[in-house]
């Protein structure tokens, strides 16, 4: 039986959402709301010439970019300025924000929202990533249409190529995905006391606070942002609700009533970032021994219109392009490339996945070169404690990853299915190796984030944490008040823990790239350790722990080089596969993972977390098509974007290995995005080993299996 | 409209147009707001309601039907006072809520199987859940929550005790 705070507690939260007491944003009635419709445009790349906005009732409102405050920016602080918060002129993505109509009644607003006459004239618009790499229709950033573009070197690439036996060339592609949290967006925005006071379903309260504040030309004390009970979030409401936000609150600054923006499922699907499709192309040089000399990786993803994060989503598919493996000799460029679609940004795996499944699926392809064992060939590369990164970096920690090999291979029957099956015969395995690097890349945390967690006792005794990251499912309500009570040796239900407001709480950071539990919830035990000490005197006790680096992490911004990451955590996912021979419809026969996060804080939540991340991972190899069409997505509701259900994959069978990192609470490193970085690339390659052909894109649909029987 | 109908055993009635949905009549005219809408289309059960000892998805339903009609929401499996039901109490127990917001839906359509099938088999609770989404744990905990809850009613039922009084487990 699991001992210590490994040990499962029921969740804090579960009580009244399983009750249906919990109120979301939508479920809490505000006095005098009124609500607010975006208008957008219905064009994806030109000039607005004219809006027409018909005449509205009393009590009815249109705010555009003429009504931003004076002095107010017209652009949405993101990483940098952004997004406008309203164009009234160039217009890049097909459902740009022109204004936002506000109004006491939702299906009013509808029609008027319908009535609004805008005209445009045209231009020629780039949709993918050759077309954005073409400059079709001119440049949309720059003369390059590049966002970023990196470039790295470890080791003699050039030689290596120069003394290449054969080169194996590769092009895997991934395509776009929707968060599909169970929540839509929504945000209540109203004036308190002569502040801006912002209620919203997010994953990164700061993050709003940052980005309203120069659009409404207000400091960013008189911005207060109070999350809402949030129903997932997948990144999806890491960026997004900035969007939201700065119109609503624009509007609030005009109107001087509360705006609450509820989206419907058709306008959050159609309207809300995405995760970055991508494109990287392998070719990987072998000397006469058919041993892997070097590679080269040209990486490309389609960042959409804005920015956004696209440079930082790109930097992790870039770190984790050579996945698990030490390879020699590798040059790599990486390129961000601005199209006219909607800004992809972040979604949980934040680009690791897509670095992941075509690394993964490529060393597949040359083992199938070569004929050799793709999990020996695998194995043979893997990194271990002490070994070189792409950034020339190192790998600090042991790596357990034989070991679990071995364990997930005796449970999942590797072996025997193995050489039972042959290529080709209907039946597959697929085995994906991978990581993910806990917190921000590089100098983040200590340069950018610079997390810090507050906790006190109160005059009455009782325990409060005080921190930004959020509660969105993943059970940080939980997990937060674990860690401090096994420090203070108290009832974890006994410790307060509200949901974040900004003008009570100190900036801990986003709720963002596994690093709630690794950075936060480290510091979450350290003020602990520091309150322990004075829980037992007189009076109101205060104490507070900042972040600092690792000893021994060295990062180069400028020149990326050095530790991306400080550790990492560390999966294997089995899955094996039956292909219908006529329909090519894929029965999934089992999913086996193991991983290694150092120390579960909580096994229950651990291997909840698990499930959900491969099941979400598996809906985006197997089912989750997303295409464009002029701009638009052809998938828009969830009768035809399809996500996985109860009836589409089996039980997932979870184990965990452990493996506590010094700097992490209780030893415990990141879970989150890690979870869903490898069975997609599993189930691909389960596909390929049952239909004996090369997999290179996902999602893996009956149509494209079909496609590669036929056409090899 | 003047509507009648029973809610969670209690009579109730409203005066609404016949055509807002029965998802707005609860939500927004009862201010049962447990039931919650994920997609308005019918799609996802995140507004799945049982009535007349059906499950339907809210949303799609006009408010017209409900007339006479005998409807539970999630409100209507605990009081305030009286605790989980052993349904809810096993979604606790197996940690099968986490964002929340598919749990009404889910817990909702649990009790419809149960109450037709006390003893279904997995393929049957697959079957049964499949119009409900969720996207935060995979279905497994899910999965358990409802071979448990199957199991806890069984035996209540073996004793001769009434469902829907707590068995323990307590707000946190």
């Amino acid at each position: 039986m699991t001992t210590g705070i490994s040990r499962s507690v029921p969740r804090v939260d579960a009580y009244d959402k399983a009750a249906g007491i919990t109120r979301y944003i939508a479920d809490i009635p505000v006095a005098g709301v009124c609500y607010g419709k975006l208008v957008r445009t219905s064009i994806s790349r030109g000039t607005i010439l004219d809006i027409d906005v018909p005449e509205l009732p009393e009590g009815f409102w249109f705010i555009s970019e003429g009504d931003i405050p004076e002095g107010g920016r017209n652009r949405i602080h993101m990483i940098k300025e952004d997004w406008p918060v309203f164009t009234n002129s160039e217009v890049r993505f097909y459902g740009q924000t022109i204004g936002i109509l506000v109004g006491p009644d939702r299906e009013q607003l509808i029609a008027l929202a319908d009535a609004v006459r805008v005209t445009y004239r045209e231009q020629e618009a780039a949709f993918t990533i050759e077309e954005g790499l073409a400059c079709r229709g001119g440049a949309l950033h720059g003369d390059d249409n590049l966002f970023a573009d990196y470039c790295l070197v470890k080791g003699d690439p050039e030689s290596a190529f120069s003394r290449a036996h054969r080169v194996i060339e590769d092009v895997i592609e991934t395509g776009f995905q929707e968060h599909v949290y169970m929540e839509p967006q929504g945000i209540t925005v109203e004036e308190q006391d002569g502040k801006i006071v912002i209620h919203a379903s997010c994953q990164c309260p700061f993050y709003i606070r940052k980005a309203v504040a120069p659009s409404l030309n207000r400091s960013l004390d008189d911005i207060i942002v109070r999350q809402a009970v949030t129903g997932g979030g997948f990144g999806g409401k890491e960026h997004f609700p900035d969007i939201i936000a700065s119109a609503a609150a624009v509007a609030v600054t005009k109107v001087h009533r509360p705006v609450q923006v509820i989206f419907d499922r058709e306008e959050d699907m159609c309207y809300s970032t995405k995760r970055h499709p991508s494109q990287v192309i392998f070719k990987t040089a072998l000397d006469s021994e058919n041993r892997i000399i070097g590679m080269d990786i040209d990486a490309r993803i389609n960042a959409g219109a804005y920015e956004s994060c696209s440079p930082v989503v790109l930097q992790r598919l870039i770190f984790s392009s050579n996945s698990v493996y030490d390879i020699p000799n590798v040059q790599l460029r990486g390129r961000a490339v601005a199209t006219s679609t909607i800004p992809s940004d972040a979604f949980r795996g934040f680009g690791a996945p897509q670095g992941i499944i075509a690394a993964e699926l490529h060393m597949s392809h040359i083992a199938r070169e070569i004929g050799m064992d793709e999990v020996e060939l695998k194995r043979s590369l893997m990194v271990s404690k002490g070994s070189r990164t792409i950034t020339n970096g190192t790998i600090h920690e042991t790596v357990k990853l034989h070991e679990m090999w071995q364990r997930i291979a005796e449970v999942s029957g590797w072996h025997e299915k193995k050489s039972r099956y042959a290529p080709g015969s209907g039946r597959g395995m697929g085995a994906a190796f991978y990581l993910h690097g806990g917190g921000f890349t590089g100098s983040g945390e200590q340069d950018i984030i610079k997390a810090r967690v507050r906790m006190v006792k109160r005059d009455d005794g009782i325990v409060e944490i005080l921190l930004s990251n959020v509660e969105m499912g993943q059970g940080l309500q939980t997990t937060f008040r674990k860690i401090a009570a096994q420090v203070l040796d108290c009832d974890y239900r006994d410790i307060l823990l509200a949901d974040p407001d900004t003008d009570r709480v100190p900036d801990s950071g986003p709720t963002v790239a596994s690093r709630s539990i690794m950075i936060v919830g480290r510091l979450v035990q350290l003020a602990a350790e520091q309150l322990k000490h004075k829980l037992h005197e007189p009076g109101a006790q205060e104490s507070e722990a900042a972040y600092t680096q690792p000893p021994g992490c060295h990062w180069d911004q400028e020149t990326l080089q050095g530790d991306a990451y400080p550790a990492y955590g560390w999966g294997i996912c089995v899955i094996e596969t039956a292909v219908d021979p006529d329909t090519c419809e894929v029965e999934t026969l089992g999913v086996w993972t193991i991983h290694e996060i150092g120390k579960a804080i909580d096994e229950a939540i651990v291997h909840g977390q698990v499930t959900g991340g491969v099941i979400q991972a598996l809906g985006y190899g197997s089912l989750e098509k997303l295409e464009l069409k002029d701009g638009k997505f052809f998938q828009h509701t969830m009768a035809d974007y399809i996500i996985p259900t109860t009836l589409d994959f089996p039980g997932v069978y979870s184990e965990l290995v452990e493996n506590p990192y010094p700097y992490g609470p209780f030893g415990a490193k990141g879970l989150g995005e890690l979870v869903f970085d490898g069975a997609a690339a599993s189930y691909a390659m389960a596909v390929q080993h049952a239909v004996d052909r090369t997999v290179s894109r996902i999602p893996v649909t009956p149509e494209y299996i079909m496609e590669l029987k036929t056409h090899g | 409209m003047v509507i009648h109908f029973t809610c969670n055993g209690k009579p109730v009635t409203v005066d609404v147009d016949g055509d807002m949905r029965v998802l707005d009549v609860l939500r927004d005219v009862l201010d049962l707001t447990g039931t919650k809408e994920g997609c308005g289309e019918g799609e996802c059960g995140a507004c799945t309601i049982i009535l007349n000892g059906k499950t339907v998805n809210s949303c799609l339903l006009y408010a017209g039907k409900l007339q006479g009609a005998v409807v539970e929401t999630i409100e209507g499996l605990s009081g305030d006072s009286a605790g989980l039901h052993p349904i809810q109490e096993s979604f606790l127990e197996e940690g099968a809520v986490q964002c929340g917001f598919c749990t009404p839906g889910m817990v909702l359509s649990t009790k419809a199987l149960l109450d037709r099938h006390p003893d279904p088999s997995i393929k049957e609770i697959e079957t049964a859940l499949s119009g409900n989404f969720c996207r935060c744990t995979g279905y497994g905990k899910i999965m358990k929550a409802v071979v448990s809850s199957a199991e806890k009613l069984r035996d209540s039922r073996e004793d001769g005790h009434q469902s829907g009084t707590g068995l323990g487990v307590k707000r946190g």
